[in-house]
């Protein structure tokens, strides 16, 4: 689909910034979240999980449990199918354990009852023989030959030989002549990293609410970021068809990719068949930490050739991921992100995922980006420090750009990198000075971006209002910004419309809420079912009118006559169209389906600067700026909203989080007290450059924008603390005891 | 177990219910009062997501006792709007798009308002020192310190 008017057209909603729908529900208290529905007769469940690493289930008896006071049913493994397709079974096996328990936390049975306290008391009585098995919680002891093996006969067959079988994948990306390029550099830098996994910290934890008939029709009340998804995956283990099971997605309380598949809701389901009552599950938060899904811990290699005046002459990255105790394909889009900011002529990625006894990985903002891009652009930051070079013109130089064979293939369009660098070296922040301890740092940062499946209804109300009914749960402000489009479409006011959230039985298929897809795709279902609805009320003033259709034309909300040709009509605004439409051929209403392409990349720019304590070995961040390119936002400050939250949660990332595994492979900080996530009084003001280069994929330029700004901190912190302290660090989180370790080894 | 009668004032409200000895304000407020407002984003005292008044006191409500109410008064998100008329915070919340997911604002805003409360001019240091125990996880914080400090400026000049 072509821009309008190729970025000329003038806006009059889109880019302005009009109060949420949702506000006042979510300023009062008022909006229902997960956990917050309740029903009649409901039981309450709870879930007995590993207090093993990794372990061998004997025997699960559940008898003394089911014959407690108040119990009304238990499940285990034993009351599921196993699924043929992989996905499906992995997905099944990580809401129930089945032969074995494969990470501290690992769910085994559940229980529930009439009240949470019966509940409780009831997991205390399911007696669970465990054989213990060694365990293995780090990716690159995981890969070696001799490691414990989390799960056997997983490999695929790109998997080279030799390897242990916890390595489940192997994907290459690349072109060029590697060794030409090397010999051509003044210089070839090569260094090791790790990260550490970490999660998205969502401040709801999973809730859901379930209610199964006699009848086999299924009701559930979830948050997540697709309820659609969580529908089909649920039909499937359950055994039920897709008809009958209607689910709603709740307001959600954060979900940064973290809510894309199902941990309790087969769960619930299955209970409630079982005990012919409404069940409700909610997790709690060291329950979130441990069994729902972390981001890849990772360990990357890096090589980058550059000559005396800062041309990148190659680029080679091997990524090791693991996405916990199940196949994960995380590490391809690292490898295909790691280099996607530079315009080379010989780049190489490698990646392996390696099973570890760790919770099954779940998606989190840009997956698999921050990890590599971080080890590059820590590598290029080193190149720029021993050749005496600045590193934003290092990165001008060597930036992606319209035409550029990507290091993952495809040939870039109109992109926004060489803007947003550029707006960067203008800012008055590149060129702030500095004090003692104190340093900056930059990173480049980039998110493919997804379209996916979509489908919008728009419904005219005869009162001259408009009814929007999307499929995608609203994680950021979305319903504001398709509000705002279909007011731009329809030329009519922005509180003339409401967006809502429908459940799966009220509109078709919709992907998740997840690829930055929302505002994009949805958006343009929503021009798209304007359209079509504009084309019925051309059609309706064209019979009042009895002229031809192809002789009416819409203009600022209202139907006109093409021309002077046409007829002498004053125009009919759709709240007249709408008003006589029942006399005209019935109700008016626009619809729009399809699998949306042409998402557009995006690439940031993120510039730091830190101050590091020599005695505590803590870090503070000064001042932080965000330059991105939105393609063209929609509602401003939701995009800032996404820049600003994303650059926090990476800068949690870098300085703070991690997942801290003993020796007994357990989980040793599953709580906000020790997995700290950034807090007001750390941060500065994140001040925010929105850049729009307009994407030619979607009528009026829009990007996906909400996962690119989680991807530069890793780098840009680092970067910063390593220029502030004079030693660079290799590993995240930068902490206080590595910062304090690395100035030691001064 | 041995329930609880209590006899408190929730919101300037008469309300009176029956609790566990072990049971939390969080959970007689949602489970028992159907008061949704204040979540349960920890249930440790880490993430303020929970935040109510205890006779004027802000506190994690997850950490006190359902028992503990009686005869004192709790005030919470439900109650901060006057009938359909949102409390300046509360606007200026949405005015400057202080919100993403939103399940972190209940708490967020009675903790504002505690502040403002006692220091109706705080500076932008004091604010986010304030707000360090209450949790967000979308908006990086900068939305809301702005939205408090407008909302002072608003309260001060009216």
């Amino acid at each position: 689909m072509a821009l309008d008017n190729t970025g000329q057209r003038v806006f009059k909603v889109v880019g302005t910034r009009p109060p949420r729908p949702d506000g006042v529900d979510k300023v009062t208290g008022r909006a229902l979240y997960g956990a917050d529905m309740s029903a009649p007769g409901m039981l309450v469940a709870h879930i007995l999980r590993s207090p093993h690493a990794h372990a061998e289930i004997v025997s699960i008896d559940t008898s003394a449990a089911e014959a407690l006071q108040g119990v009304k049913a238990v499940v285990t493994a034993a009351d599921f199918t196993p699924q043929e397709d992989e996905y499906l079974d992995d997905i099944l096996v990580n809401c129930l354990a089945r032969d074995k328990v494969l990470y501290d936390g690992h769910a085994v049975a559940a229980v529930a009852a009439t009240s949470a306290d019966v509940a409780k008391a009831a997991l205390k009585l399911i007696k669970v023989e465990y054989r213990k098995l060694p365990h293995v919680t780090d990716v690159d002891a995981a890969m070696r030959p001799d490691a414990p093996i989390v799960q056997s006969g997983r490999s695929l067959e790109t998997v080279p030989e030799g390897m242990s079988e916890n390595v489940t994948s192997h994907c290459e990306f690349g072109h060029g002549d590697l060794e030409a390029g090397f010999a051509k550099a003044d210089l070839i830098i090569e260094r090791s990293f790790t990260t550490a996994a970490t999660h998205q910290g969502y401040i709801e934890p999973h809730a859901c609410l379930a209610t199964m008939g006699a009848d086999g029709k299924g009701d559930l009340w979830c948050c997540t970021q697709g309820q659609y998804n969580v529908r089909s995956i649920c039909a499937d283990l359950l055994g039920i068809e897709a008809s009958q099971l209607r689910v709603t997605a709740s307001e959600i309380g954060g979900g940064f990719g973290g809510k894309t598949t199902v941990f309790i809701e087969p769960v619930a389901l299955a209970l409630s068949r079982k005990s012919g009552r409404p069940v409700k599950i909610v997790m709690s938060r060291s329950e979130v930490f441990l069994a729902t899904g972390p981001t890849v811990s990772s360990s990357t290699d890096v090589k980058i050739g550059m000559t005396k005046d800062g041309r990148i002459t190659a680029g080679q990255a091997h990524l090791r991921y693991s996405g916990g105790a199940f196949p994960c394909g995380t590490v391809d889009m690292g490898a295909q992100a790691a280099f996607a900011a530079y315009d080379l002529e010989a780049v190489q990625t490698l990646g392996w995922n390696a099973l570890t006894n760790r919770p099954k990985e779940a998606a989190y903002r840009a997956p698999g980006a921050p990890q590599a891009i971080y080890a590059v652009e820590s590598v290029v930051d080193e190149l720029c420090q021993q050749l005496g070079l600045d590193p934003l013109e290092v990165r001008l130089k060597n930036a992606a750009r319209k035409g550029t064979k990507s290091s993952y293939g495809p040939t870039f369009d109109d992109i926004g990198l060489m803007a947003t660098l550029e707006a960067a070296k203008a800012h008055p922040h590149y060129s702030a000075p500095l004090g003692e301890n104190q340093g900056r740092g930059l990173s480049a940062g980039f998110w493919f971006n997804f379209g996916g499946n979509t489908c919008v209804t728009l419904n005219v109300n005869t009162d001259g209002t408009v009814g929007i009914t999307e499929g995608n749960p609203d994680i950021g402000g979305s319903r504001a910004a398709i509000s705002q489009m279909a007011a731009e479409e329809l030329g009519i006011p922005y509180d003339k419309i409401r967006t809502i959230v429908a459940d799966t039985s009220s509109l078709g298929h919709n992907d998740v809420t997840d690829g930055s897809r929302v505002t994009f795709s949805v958006g343009l279902a929503t021009i798209k079912a304007a359209r079509d609805a504009i084309s019925k009320m051309c059609s309706r003033a064209a019979q009042i009118w009895g002229i031809d259709e192809e002789a009416v034309v819409w203009e600022d909300g209202a139907a006109c006559p093409a021309g002077p040709n046409a007829g002498k009509f004053p125009p009919m605004t759709l709240a007249e169209i709408a008003a006589v439409s029942f006399n005209t051929g019935g109700p008016i209403a626009g619809h729009y389906e399809f699998n949306a392409d042409g998402a557009g990349v995006s690439f940031g720019v993120h510039l730091v600067d830190v101050e590091v304590d020599r005695e505590t070995g803590g870090t503070k961040v000064l001042r932080y700026t965000v330059f991105q390119d939105a393609g063209k936002a929609v509602h401003p400050s939701y995009v800032e909203g996404q820049m600003q939250g994303g650059a926090v949660q990476g800068i949690g990332w870098a300085l703070n989080e991690e997942y801290i595994y003993g020796e007994d492979g357990r989980l040793q900080n599953p709580g906000f007290l020790d997995y700290r996530i950034p807090v007001a009084s750390d941060l500065p003001k994140i001040d925010t450059v929105i850049l729009e280069i307009p994407n030619p994929g979607h009528p009026y330029g829009v990007r996906g924008v909400g996962e690119t700004p989680i991807v530069p901190p890793l780098a840009a912190l680092s970067n910063a603390v390593s220029r502030a302290i004079g030693k660079r660090l290799h590993s995240l989180p930068m902490s206080p005891p590595r910062i304090l370790k690395a100035l030691s080894e001064a | 177990m041995k329930t609880i009668h209590v006899s408190t004032t929730v919101n300037g409200d008469a309300a009176e219910f029956i609790c566990g000895p072990d049971e939390s304000l969080l959970d007689v407020l949602r489970n028992r009062l159907g008061l949704t407002g204040a979540k349960e984003g920890c249930g440790t005292g880490d993430c303020g997501a929970c935040s109510v008044m205890l006779d004027g006191r802000l506190v994690c409500s997850c950490l006190v006792l359902g028992a503990e109410a009686e005869g004192v008064t709790v005030d919470t998100i439900e109650g901060l709007a006057e009938g359909d008329h949102l409390h300046p915070l509360q606007q200026s919340f949405i005015d400057h798009a202080a919100l993403q997911c939103g399940v972190c604002t209940p708490g967020i805003l009675v903790a504002a308002k505690a502040l403002l409360d006692r220091n109706p001019d705080p500076t932008e240091t004091e604010v986010r020192y304030w707000l360090a125990g209450n949790l967000c996880r979308c908006t990086g914080y900068d939305k809301i310190i702005h939205a408090v400090m407008d909302a002072a400026k608003t309260m001060r000049a009216a």
